[in-house]
């Protein structure tokens, strides 16, 4: 009965209410997501005289060295911010709901680089980063490890305040009679921080790790301003490493950089990085699902 | 007596909290800050002297600004003006368009609103790259590539979070409202237009503030998908006067650099609790 009387009426209405989003997703997802996978598959310069080669592009970019040099560099990278800014984002939450004076203001303050976006935030830590290491006669360019932390302080800066607004919703739901009853029996702060307030912000934690893994996975802009990939470090065979690149800026170098019959290459490495990037993301609702089944 | 030490001690613990994270505070501005002090700065004095003051032969006025605004041939104020028309026009597009599709998809859910729905999920983990160079030449195939028209890739691009978050909310509106609506008379349309659109508000703000700072922000989808000799937006500005060869005039950089941030810092002053409102219920749902 209620179907009668509503839904019918709303269904002759699809092409103004589905329509538009129906064709600009086809236009800007659905078409290049098919036309993307069948073209990791085919050798071609344009996309009009594309010819079908099977998995060669796949065995192309799983022997490029600096495919593979840049996937273990951003899964190291990742895992160094994920620790770091998920540690210092839980210590800021934690800090900020003791009830101290001023705790807004330095929420606001440690909120506020996340809206500064990625390419200018890379040229202000490149400037601020050459201020330092020109005293020593170098540079941000000319070592890779001075790379490598100066995009973890950078993501550090950016993100810890991004993982505290998380952390500390999480921590205001904490019950508030669990940690009363643990101050009564006796427990340390220490203790009670351990044994009742983490247990109780775990789903915070999860979303946060996942969600710094993925942001570190999926890195360009700051890693494009910063270091560009520099230093670079030429192979005997003659190819380049380019030691800081990261997975998605190495696929943008294959696709715009090199010579153009490597564009195939670089749309199955494309392929790779989605099934990368997609398999975190199932893993985390895997994980997630598992955790409300136990509750 | 020892109940009056526990809570000294309290006190003693909260105020060297207190002056650690107003320490940590200040170090946090000092980026911001030393953007501000070197756009003042005469350029070569930028690399040598990044963290004093420009005083004496450094200061350089608002010299780098003037010359920001014409840097590399190209003039600053149509960067502003193309970014600011891209991220108005897309945030609208989005904002009307998926939350009418959520509506339909939530109220009519047949079989096609179900693939359209967790296609849009599905969307939300697939990174840029993956679709980067099909997109940008389906884009310029169908003349997407300028900044009137790119809105409809972002409304492509974009839907997925915004039907995720507007579906999720229409679920929890009871149906009988709008049954009441129908039975007075009301079509689909007004239904939706005076019915239900007031009551989505809340959501159309955080997911509207997700794709302003999205679209603001962003910088490899215009750049691919906009005809840059003709079209910048601020980001892509900016990378151009910054990684492109030959000498770079830092000072002018870091004026244009303070330019675009300004901005953004009054936007999140003033708009401050629904930013972090929005942002969290992003991540919590994304």
């Amino acid at each position: 009965m209620r179907k009668g009387i509503f839904k019918n009426p709303l269904r002759r209405w699809f092409w103004l209410f589905l329509g538009p989003v129906t064709a600009a997703f086809t236009i800007g997802f659905v078409w290049p997501f098919i036309q993307g996978i069948y073209l990791s598959f085919c050798k071609f310069k344009l996309i009009r005289n594309a010819t079908f080669i099977g998995f060669g592009n796949y065995v192309s970019a799983l022997k490029d060295a600096s495919f593979m040099h840049s996937f273990w560099y951003t899964a190291l990278f990742a895992l160094t911010s994920l620790v770091f800014i998920n540690i210092l984002g839980f210590a800021a939450a934690y800090a900020l709901t003791q009830g101290i004076k001023g705790s807004n203001l330095y929420r606001t303050v440690f909120f506020m680089p996340n809206l500064i976006g990625g390419i200018v935030l890379g040229y202000i830590w490149s400037m601020i980063f050459d201020g330092i290491l020109s005293r020593y006669g170098t540079s941000i360019l000319l070592e890779t490890k001075y790379g490598f932390w100066g995009l973890i302080i950078l993501m550090c800066w950016q993100q810890i305040g991004y993982m505290m607004i998380i952390y500390i919703a999480g921590l205001q739901a904490v019950p508030e009679d669990m940690l009363e009853a643990a101050k009564i029996d006796g427990a340390t702060k220490t203790q009670t921080l351990f044994k009742v307030t983490i247990p109780n912000v775990m789903p915070s934690i999860t979303i946060c790790t996942f969600l710094s893994l993925t942001n570190g996975f999926k890195l360009f802009d700051q890693n494009l301003a910063l270091t560009g990939g520099q230093p670079f470090i030429i192979q005997p065979d003659g190819s380049t490493i380019k030691t800081t690149e990261m997975l998605a800026l190495n696929i943008y170098n294959t696709f715009y950089n090199s010579n153009s019959a490597s564009k195939g290459v670089a749309q199955a490495k494309a392929v790779l990085f989605f099934i990368l990037v997609a398999g975190i993301g199932l893993a985390q609702l895997a994980y997630t699902r598992k955790r409300e089944v136990q509750q | 007596m020892n109940k009056q030490g526990t809570l000294a001690a309290e006190r003693r613990r909260k105020t060297i909290m207190s002056v650690v994270l107003a320490v940590i505070c200040i170090i946090y501005v000092l980026p911001v800050l030393t953007v501000v002090i070197n756009s003042f700065k005469v350029n070569t004095f930028v690399k040598t002297d990044t963290f004093a003051v420009p005083t004496g032969e450094m200061w350089a006025g608002f010299a780098n600004f003037i010359k920001g605004m014409t840097f590399g041939n190209y003039p600053f104020w149509n960067s502003v003006k193309y970014s600011v028309l891209i991220t108005v026009a897309s945030t609208a597009l989005i904002l009307l368009f998926t939350s009418m599709a959520a509506w339909y998809i939530a109220r009519v859910n047949s079989f096609f609103c179900k693939v359209i729905y967790y296609l849009c999920v599905f969307s939300m983990v697939v990174p840029f790259q993956m679709v980067m160079f099909t997109l940008s030449k389906t884009a310029d195939s169908l003349h997407l590539n300028t900044p009137w028209t790119i809105p409809i890739v972002y409304l492509g691009f974009g839907a997925g979070l915004a039907i995720f978050m507007f579906v999720g909310f229409v679920k929890s509106i009871p149906l009988e409202i709008e049954e009441a609506a129908s039975i007075d008379g009301c079509g689909p349309v007004r239904t939706y237009f005076s019915v239900v659109l007031p009551m989505l508000k809340p959501t159309m703000i955080s997911v509207g503030i997700l794709e302003i700072m999205w679209v603001w922000n962003d910088y490899l989808l215009p750049y691919l998908v906009l005809d840059i000799n003709e079209y910048r937006t601020i980001p892509i500005h900016i990378q151009y006067l910054k990684g492109s060869y030959g000498t770079v005039d830092l000072g002018a950089t870091m004026a244009l650099i303070l330019l675009s941030i300004i901005p953004v810092i009054i936007f999140y002053l003033i708009c401050q609790k629904h930013i972090i409102k929005g942002v969290a219920a992003g991540a919590v749902k994304g």
